[in-house]
């Protein structure tokens, strides 16, 4: 049957089972939203298009799913980059469709023309132009099956309008496979044994785990190979939610603002098993005295992640839930090891260190303590809610001081750190999960570079809630600044913040101010329970700072307790 | 170390565009780079010449797999390689240089593709040795225009054990 490339689109998306798309209109894309009422998918109309793509990026990481975006062409390409780039550091699938000027006017500056394959290549898995409506059905299947597998990442497609316009004979290809890309699933078996004797042979293992687990649906399995094995466990940022936050294994997170035990671990350690994690200089610190006595095996699903930051003594190039099932098949077939008994003494050694050096903070003053806000968000959602952050010291309090125990419940931007991420990850991650509690723990400053999204929250009555720690500064830069720039607190001072109540009520939203310690919590349970979309303003402690810190360029080891 | 890549990808626009901007986006050099097509159509052939160490020579291999439109990636070491290149040379060659000029010529067996009163210019093909060595003789008569197209490679088909 003949369709228009409008028609065509759609049907793909049908087929994808997309049922929910995050767009904004324009010139270029005016015939597929005229078209889009004919299918059953719904459109959620942002208020800016990085903020389609930050929904889109929440619900991904909150389902599983592939998140989807419609944008048109110019301006409304160009303003998706921000959110593309956050995806693909964090290894989100993501498809984005932009609209572009007809293809006889490409080249020639023509009104609303960017050029957005050139833009995006390095911040995309793969791009496309499509030149020709026949080719848009197979398109759009390769772009989504590039989006979900393998490492996972966001794919452009860009349609030139005339292309939208034309017709074809519609057949959407049944499967795809290509020969110059097949990612590597499976383990490989003798890199597996070494592994398991690499870990039978270990006197202080720990596990380092990334966001690939939770990517790879491993984390049941995380949690099974370090209780089985009695393996302690600590995970990027990325990586919170792949291993319970409550287990005694648990050893906290690691890196520049980790926990004392899970640095001084990878410091002592024999042996790192890294799964789904890329060595990041925020999370080793200074390279080369990362690990210093450790063997590595390193489970990735991408092998430029392997060897790339620091030297590893058994690679393996795998899916992480596989590698994950492997690895304990192999460890099972090895004998005579007592594994209760085994590591008991450097379990012994990591449970003593986190006892004298557990998170804290001083929680004397009249302010409120903004970490002790996350521990009442904790509280009073007893670890149900869906995280996301913004970023800067918020988002460092909400990896520290609320406990996640299950995959895809911490959502934020790690790798490209972008603030304004949050409070649209949000919205896109209830639109994924209607009936949970879903929670921006943000920042004064970073909750403005999205704050248009409260229309959108509230045309589509999304009950996202926003809990703004409000220091009244760019707080992590501040922190930066008093510790390396003698308080030089040049542009980080936020003393014109709009009245984020007034504000949020503005749009339509509901709207709180917490000024004292006694209201924190009743205010939180009332906004918590509140059917709308909700602002919380708590004004925190402002000059308060996230310990610990490994300052850049130091070894995990020369941490500062401050 | 120089390391010769041979790399097969797919013909389609922007192609060359995600190579290049690898080698500069990640800071890895680029000595020389060439395209050309193959027997297949829908396959393009690259010869890049990048110079690093073990590490860096992984990681650009790896990257270059990681680009969705990349098929193959061979790393040609030069003991293992024909190497081939050629260049167009164009030297001063007025009555009393000429004879000098053409024995040169004759002695690296180039070719004189193109004559004038007084110049000639003189196609190169061979090693980088071989080129580096011609060039430095003419330099002495003056080199008017001078074009390389980087080279091209391909695995001896007997590989000596080392
Ligand atoms: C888009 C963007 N611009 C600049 C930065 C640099 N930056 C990192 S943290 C931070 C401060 C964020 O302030 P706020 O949202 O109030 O968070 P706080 O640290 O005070 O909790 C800034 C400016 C960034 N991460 N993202
Ligand atoms: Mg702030």
């Amino acid at each position: 049957m003949v369709r228009t490339g409008a028609q065509i689109l759609l049907e793909c998306l049908q087929r994808e089972g997309v049922d929910l798309i995050f767009g904004f209109p324009g010139g270029a894309v005016i015939d597929i939203y005229d078209e889009l009422p004919n299918h059953p998918i719904r459109h959620i109309l942002v208020r800016h298009e990085q903020g389609a793509v930050h929904a889109a990026d929440g619900y991904a990481r909150a389902s599983g799913k592939v998140g989807v975006c419609l944008v048109t062409s110019g301006p409304g390409a160009t303003n998706t980059v921000t959110g593309i780039a956050t995806a693909y550091m964090d290894s989100v699938p993501l498809v984005i469709f932009t609209g572009q000027v007809p293809t006889q006017l490409i080249g020639n500056d023509a009104f609303q023309e960017a050029d957005i394959v050139g833009i995006t290549r390095p911040c995309t898995k793969h791009n496309y132009l499509v030149k020709d409506v026949r080719q848009l059905a197979f398109t759009v299947k390769q772009a989504f099956y590039l989006a979900r597998t393998g490492r996972p990442g966001p794919v452009l497609v860009d349609l030139p309008k005339d292309v939208i316009r034309a017709t074809a004979e519609f057949h959407y290809p049944e499967s795809m496979s290509m020969r110059s890309y097949n990612p590597r699933y499976s383990p490989n078996r003798k890199q597996l044994r070494r592994a398991a004797e690499l870990i039978a042979a270990s006197s202080r293992p720990v596990v380092y785990a990334g966001g690939g687990v939770i990517a790879a649906d491993g984390a049941g399995e995380l949690t099974r190979l370090a209780r089985d094995y009695r393996l302690p466990v600590t995970t990027t940022l990325m990586g919170l939610g792949a291993f319970p936050g409550t287990d005694p294994l648990w050893l906290g997170m690691l890196g520049m603002h980790g926990t004392y035990t899970a640095n001084m671990a990878i410091n002592n350690a024999d042996l790192l098993i890294s799964i789904g994690a890329r060595f990041d200089d925020r999370v080793t610190g200074r390279v080369d005295a990362f690990a210093p006595q450790a063997k590595i095996i390193h489970f990735d699903i991408d092998p430029t992640s392997i060897s790339k930051n620091v030297g590893v003594d058994v690679p393996i190039v795998a899916d992480c839930r596989q590698g994950l099932v492997g690895l304990m098949e192999e460890l099972a077939r090895v004998s005579g090891v007592d594994w209760q008994g085994k590591h008991a003494a450097w379990l012994a050694e990591l449970a003593a260190m986190q006892r004298e050096h557990p998170l804290t903070y001083a929680s004397s003053g009249e302010h409120i303590k903004p970490q002790w806000v996350v521990e009442k968000i904790y509280e009073i959602t007893q670890g149900e809610a869906i995280i996301t952050t913004e970023v800067g010291q918020n988002q460092m309090w909400a990896a520290q001081f609320y406990r996640y125990t299950r995959p895809r419940t911490f959502l934020s931007s790690g790798g490209l750190g972008t603030m304004g991420y949050g409070f649209p990850a949000a919205i896109g991650a209830q639109l994924a999960f209607p009936d949970r509690l879903v929670v921006d723990i943000a920042g004064d400053g970073s909750i403005q570079m999205n704050i248009q999204e409260l229309a959108t929250a509230v045309s589509y009555q999304i009950p996202v809630k926003v809990v703004i720690l409000n220091n009244g500064y760019l707080g992590m830069v501040r922190q930066w600044q008093e510790l390396f720039y003698n308080k030089n607190y040049c542009a980080t001072c936020l003393h014109t913040n709009p009245d984020f109540v007034a504000l949020a009520k503005a749009y339509g939203a509901e709207g709180f101010r917490v000024e004292r310690i006694e209201d924190v919590e009743p205010v939180l349970r009332k906004a918590f329970a509140h059917p709308g979309p909700v602002f919380v303003d708590v004004r925190v402690e402002p000059e308060e700072n996230v310990a610990p810190m490994v300052p850049a360029g130091a070894a995990l080891s020369e941490m500062l307790l401050v | 170390m120089r390391h010769v890549l041979s790399i097969l990808v797919e013909n389609e626009p922007g192609v060359l565009s995600r190579v290049a901007g690898l080698f500069s986006g990640r800071g890895f050099n680029i000595e020389s780079l060439n395209v050309g097509p193959t027997l297949d159509p829908t396959v393009s052939h690259m010869t890049i010449v990048t110079i690093g160490d073990d590490q860096i020579i992984e990681q650009i291999i790896k990257q270059l797999h990681k680009i969705i439109s990349v098929i193959k990636v061979v790393d040609l070491s030069e003991e293992q390689a024909v190497e081939r290149e050629i260049v167009l040379v164009k030297v001063g060659a007025e009555d009393s240089k000429r004879a000098e000029v053409l024995r040169i010529v004759d002695i690296f067996r180039c070719k004189v593709v193109d004559v004038s009163v007084d110049e000639l210019t003189v196609e190169i093909t061979g090693d980088k040795n071989k080129i580096k060595a011609i060039v430095t003789l003419l330099q002495r008569f003056g080199i008017k225009e001078f074009a390389r197209s980087g080279p091209i490679a391909m695995r001896r088909s007997m590989q000596l054990a080392d």
